[in-house]
């Protein structure tokens, strides 16, 4: 009982041993300070004491104190308050004595642990003194459940040895099915994570079919029961398998660390997810399991298709069945069009058309080719009768020849012996006629 | 109050969704007769409003298994 004692060594303190009765301490302090020799003195001892120097000595004598410095305190977690700001405040307690804990927020926030009040637990920490409450207190770096220790050691070795199995393999992990349709549950039909998992459903998936496959999720029984509901469950032909339990701690939780367990998750005909306490916490079935989620709710989340997205994948099908359709009947009217433009081109009024214009264009031929031809047989006329005139007696007129006919025939006078004196004569020269009488005949030598 | 399983007359949710999706694929692909697709279109029509109704319908059941391996109604309020 008596602090100071030389049968302090133990790195584990009982708590009885570092009381809060701080008379027996100054008095043990007041013992010990007329013992120390005059090159420690640092204050000199005061008449009266002021509260805050008094409590400045306090502290300092108990943070330099070595044995107080690093120390392991085994109790009982009560008054544990978490608040906002996130340290994490405790007191430890045995059957005759109380300690004050805090943990502050960077430890605390580190720490896999989740302690609660009632746990049995080793406090890892140095004793200081809160100055404004005159209290000492055990300021924690780490905490653990009382022989977690062991179990983590177990869990570790299971692990192990499961894992050089193949067990935990990725390649034997099997993807989940989009749209479940039917989904068994393998949790406690009490626990609060079956309420999570079905506001879950509930909210993604009301169409969903859910058939709880109820178990004990801690215990001894535990075990042997969430098996014997995994076996249930894949009888059931269910899409999908959640095994759910909802944060504890690490001995609640250790039915899901059962090797057993872990291997009938594995066999599991139906891919299951596991959905085991806290984000923190991993179990052998979430290694073992097809998915872990890192909590019940989680699992749900996981295993079902948010209907709203099913409600838009809905609506982007009734969008396409329309666009089809109406493709289809534009196709259509696409193809028609193209065939009335065709017909149009084969109509029996197209050829009727085209052979009025060839008429047409005959017509215009024949009459160039005639044209052209009147016209050649004019020059050919022409050339003619120039040809002819040039042949023609009156033409020779012109060059002052004349032609001498009887008046009263046109028998040419082409001997002077025929004709006799006083007889008329036509003379026709080149430009008109007129008559001569014959006076005499001329007879020539050579006539 | 729990409704009647799904009868082979009423196809289920998954199975309305997944003919709706084949009709969409056929009449995309676009090789049928006019008469063909409008029948077509009028079934998918019927089913996309089938699933709508089916969605909106769609009320959470939970049933329990029991000791006995009988499926009962699972009573969350207990």
């Amino acid at each position: 009982m008596a602090y100071g004692g030389g049968e302090c060594v133990a790195r584990s303190f009982h708590i009885t041993i570092i009381t809060s009765n701080i008379q027996l301490l100054i008095s043990n302090l007041r013992h010990r300070l007329t013992h120390i020799p005059p090159s420690y003195t640092i204050t000199p001892m005061p008449d009266t004491w002021t509260v805050s120097a008094l409590t400045r000595y306090i502290r300092t004598t108990l943070e330099t104190d070595y044995r107080l410095k690093e120390l392991t305190v085994e109790g009982e977690i009560s008054n544990l308050s978490r608040p906002a700001s996130g340290h994490l405040y405790f007191t430890l307690k045995d059957s005759s004595a109380a300690l004050r804990c805090v943990m502050w927020k960077s430890q605390a926030a580190q720490m896999i642990y989740r302690p609660r009040d009632g746990d049995r637990v080793e406090v890892r920490g140095a004793i200081g003194v809160y100055e404004a409450s005159g209290q000492y207190q055990l300021y924690a770096d780490s905490i653990h459940a009382s022989g977690e220790g062991d179990l983590f050691r177990r869990f570790t070795e299971l692990k192990a040895k499961l894992e050089s199995e193949g067990l935990f393999d990725p390649a034997r992990k099997r993807t989940l099915p989009l749209q479940p349709r039917r989904l068994c549950l393998v949790t406690s039909p009490t626990a609060a994570a079956l309420r999570d998992i079905l506001n879950v459903i509930r909210r993604r998936s009301p169409s969903l079919e859910v058939i709880l496959c109820p178990t004990q999720v801690q215990g001894v029984d535990a075990p042997a029961q969430i098996i014997e509901a995994i076996h249930n469950a894949n009888k059931l032909n269910p899409d999908v398998i959640i095994v759910a339990r909802g944060g504890g701690s690490i001995e609640d939780l250790w039915a899901f660390n059962d090797e057993a367990v872990a291997r009938a998750i594995a066999a599991s005909t139906t891919p299951i997810i596991s959905g085991v306490g806290h984000e923190t916490d991993f179990t052998l079935a979430d290694f073992a399991a097809d998915v872990r989620a890192p909590t019940p709710s989680a699992a749900a989340e996981i295993a079902t298709p948010d209907q709203s997205e099913l409600i838009n994948d809905l609506r982007d099908l009734s969008n396409r069945l329309i666009a089809a359709i109406e493709s289809q009947i534009q196709d259509r009217r696409w193809a028609l069009s193209a065939h009335i433009a065709s017909l149009r081109g084969l109509s029996p009024r197209a050829a009727l058309a085209n052979s009025r214009q060839r008429l047409d264009d005959l017509n215009l031929r024949a009459t160039h080719a005639l044209q052209h031809r009147l016209e050649l047989d004019r020059q050919r006329i022409e050339i003619t009768t120039q040809h002819l005139h040039s042949l023609s007696p009156l033409a020779i007129l012109d060059r002052g020849y004349a032609i001498v006919t009887r008046a009263d025939s046109t028998e040419v006078i082409r001997d002077a012996g025929e004709v006799k004196k006083d007889e008329t004569l036509n003379v026709r020269v080149s430009k008109g006629k007129f008559a001569v009488r014959v006076e005499k005949s001329l007879k020539e030598n050579h006539a | 109050m729990p409704k009647k399983t799904s009868s082979p007359s009423e196809p289920t949710f998954e199975q309305a969704f997944k003919e709706l999706e084949s009709i969409i694929a056929k009449l995309e692909n676009g090789e049928l007769s006019l008469d063909e697709s409008l029948a077509l279109f009028e079934r998918g029509q019927a089913l996309a409003k089938q699933c709508g109704a089916l969605l909106d319908a769609a009320e959470l059941k939970v049933k329990q298994l029991s000791p006995d391996g009988e499926l009962e109604d699972f009573n969350e309020e207990q």
